[in-house]
């Protein structure tokens, strides 16, 4: 049994944000996805307030043990969630946690409030991996741009507030600090790490969107040693994850402080990845 | 949650193990057979499995294959399956390297397939090259009316033609093998005599892209079958969208087989790299 910000899990297994579609499994896998659920509780897909149909193609790139995605947010936004998927992911067996994103501060409460008072949504993400239009700094880069993002929402609902670390940070423990001390309940890292590819014959970029975010086993050490960090400086609950493909990479960033860990890249090679991790430490499956 | 009668058998969900059963060399193709107990008896013509191997996936130059790769399955006949690829990168290499006894990973099958064609038609099926491969399920499930029209760059290529059933109509580009012609150019001969049709498929983009035109051309419906790199198959990534009238589609879990009026273009299509 695992708590998390006060909510009892069955066990610590989570997925993280945009690597694991409950709604379209249903579609290619039938109800058996639900009979046993591969995690612990939900992460959605990051919602923004107005629908985005994400990057041209392509959108991934294969590099050596893992790949780099350029997917771009696409999502039905705020009310295409509330009132299409919200729904169909309130039928899963497990907490949902929905992952927000703002592009302003008044976007990012105008999110957490209307998510908040749906009691379907047990935990809040704050996918602070974007620039903020008005000041043009990226949120999570910067521990005072997160202070000021977790201060203006905190009010707006009782649900717990996990913000969503990047890498992609001078110093990303100061920055879980920053949150923790502007009353974040949680903090989960590391989202992907920046990075590109050129195209074999023509040497341009591959990716329709010029850059996108590395991930998979490739970026492991640099995910524990950036948990073990925060987690020496934090007393709030840490969500790790980065390359995490088997039980003993889980069993590391727990014992790097960890409460939780997330499975990402290794979902699209398994779709079962998360039983079978959880499985491996030991834990009891979802359901 | 399904919606009713698209052509999707559900696939078990979790990566499972195929014992494969033999890896054919076909000309310049290889053709792997494996013995998929754990799966479904009958995928619909069309979808695909995401592959890999059991051992040593990964590890190759530059640290590749990592991710699996999309295969519409040749055919599927009690519990055994088969796969037609031509080796192009790290991960058709591996594959390509795979023994009897050894296992072949795989989650599947996916997608949606072909569907039937409209009714009072005559069913044209059109492939090129490895594009060749998810017709010969669809000619099995529609008998000797479905006419075959195969287009591939040399003779070696066109020893896939072996594969189907009876004697299908090849075009080759150096003329090795049957006509020197494009598969467009056979297609273009046959809605000339008979424009009662529904067009099926599958090839590289560019081939695909003629189709298109030529079925609108002849107002005939053509249901044509994509690719797209893809990392999971099962729309948790998002990555083989292909741009369509209404926008970004999932080709994983919305195609790969498409009604040609949904698209602008078939040519953004492709595979990874």
């Amino acid at each position: 049994m695992t708590e998390l910000c006060g909510i009892p899990l069955a066990g610590p297994v989570l997925n993280g944000s945009g690597t694991f579609d409950a709604i379209a499994a249903r579609h290619a896998f039938g109800d058996a996805v639900l009979e046993r659920f591969p995690f612990h509780a939900f992460v959605s897909k990051t919602i923004t307030l107005a629908a985005r149909e994400g990057n041209p193609p392509p959108r991934l790139w294969e590099t050596p043990a893992g790949l780099i995605n350029s997917i771009g947010l696409p999502n039905k936004g705020l009310e295409g969630f509330l009132g299409l998927d919200l729904p169909e992911l309130a039928e899963l067996p497990v907490p949902l946690i929905v992952s927000v994103m703002g592009f302003s501060l008044d976007e990012l409460a105008t999110l957490v409030r209307r998510t908040g008072e749906r009691d379907e949504v047990a935990l809040i993400e704050l996918n602070v991996s974007c620039p903020n239009v008005e000041t043009g700094l990226v949120m999570g880069a910067d521990p005072a741009e997160t202070a000021r993002a977790v201060e203006r929402v905190r009010p707006l609902t009782d649900r717990p507030l996990i913000v969503k670390l990047t890498p992609n940070a001078n110093d990303p423990a100061a920055v879980a600090r920053a949150a923790e001390q502007a009353g974040a309940d949680a903090v989960s890292l590391i989202n992907t790490l920046k990075g590109m590819a050129l195209a074999p014959r023509t040497a341009r970029p591959w990716l329709g969107g010029t850059t996108g975010g590395v991930s998979g086993p490739a970026v492991r050490a640099i995910a524990l040693e950036q948990v073990r960090s925060v987690t020496t400086v934090v007393a709030i609950p840490v969500i790790g994850m980065g390359g995490i493909a088997t039980g003993g990479h889980a069993a590391d960033f727990l014992s790097a402080g960890a409460t939780c860990v997330a499975v990402g890249t290794e979902n699209f090679r398994d779709p079962a990845a998360g039983l079978r991790i959880a499985a491996e430490l030991g834990e009891p499956a979802a359901v | 949650m399904k919606v009713a009668d698209e052509p999707r058998t559900l696939a078990p969900p979790r990566r499972r193990t195929a014992h494969v059963t033999a890896v054919e060399r076909l000309g310049a193709y290889h053709l792997v057979r494996a013995l998929d107990s754990g799966g479904p008896q009958d995928p619909q013509p069309g979808q695909f499995y995401m592959l890999s191997t059991d051992e040593r996936w990964g590890g190759g130059a530059d640290e590749r294959p990592y991710l699996p790769r999309a295969f519409s399955h040749a055919r599927a006949r009690e519990g055994e399956l088969s796969f037609l690829f031509e080796v192009v990168g790290p991960g058709t290499a591996r594959l390509a390297e795979l023994r009897a006894g050894e296992g072949l990973a795989l989650v599947g099958p996916l997608g949606l397939g072909w569907r039937p064609p409209r009714e009072g038609t005559r069913p044209v099926l059109v492939g090129g090259g490895i594009g060749t491969a998810p017709l010969l399920c669809w000619q099995d499930e529609l008998g000797p009316e479905a006419t075959l029209l195969l287009g591939f760059r040399s003779a070696a290529h066109a020893e896939a033609a072996s594969l189907f059933v009876g004697r299908p109509e090849v075009a080759t580009d150096d003329g090795s093998a049957g006509r020197q012609a494009l598969v467009t150019d056979l297609l273009r001969e046959q809605l000339d005599a008979d424009p009662v049709a529904t067009v099926f498929a599958c090839g590289p983009p560019v081939m695909l892209e003629a189709v298109r035109l030529l079925c609108a051309e002849f107002a005939v419906p053509a249901q044509l079958a994509l690719e797209s790199g893809m990392a999971c198959g099962f729309g948790a990534c998002f990555g083989c969208v292909v741009p369509t009238k209404e926008g970004y589609i999932r080709l994983c879990v919305d195609g790969p087989v498409l009604d040609g009026e949904r698209l602008e273009s078939a040519l953004l299509g492709g595979a990874g790299h």
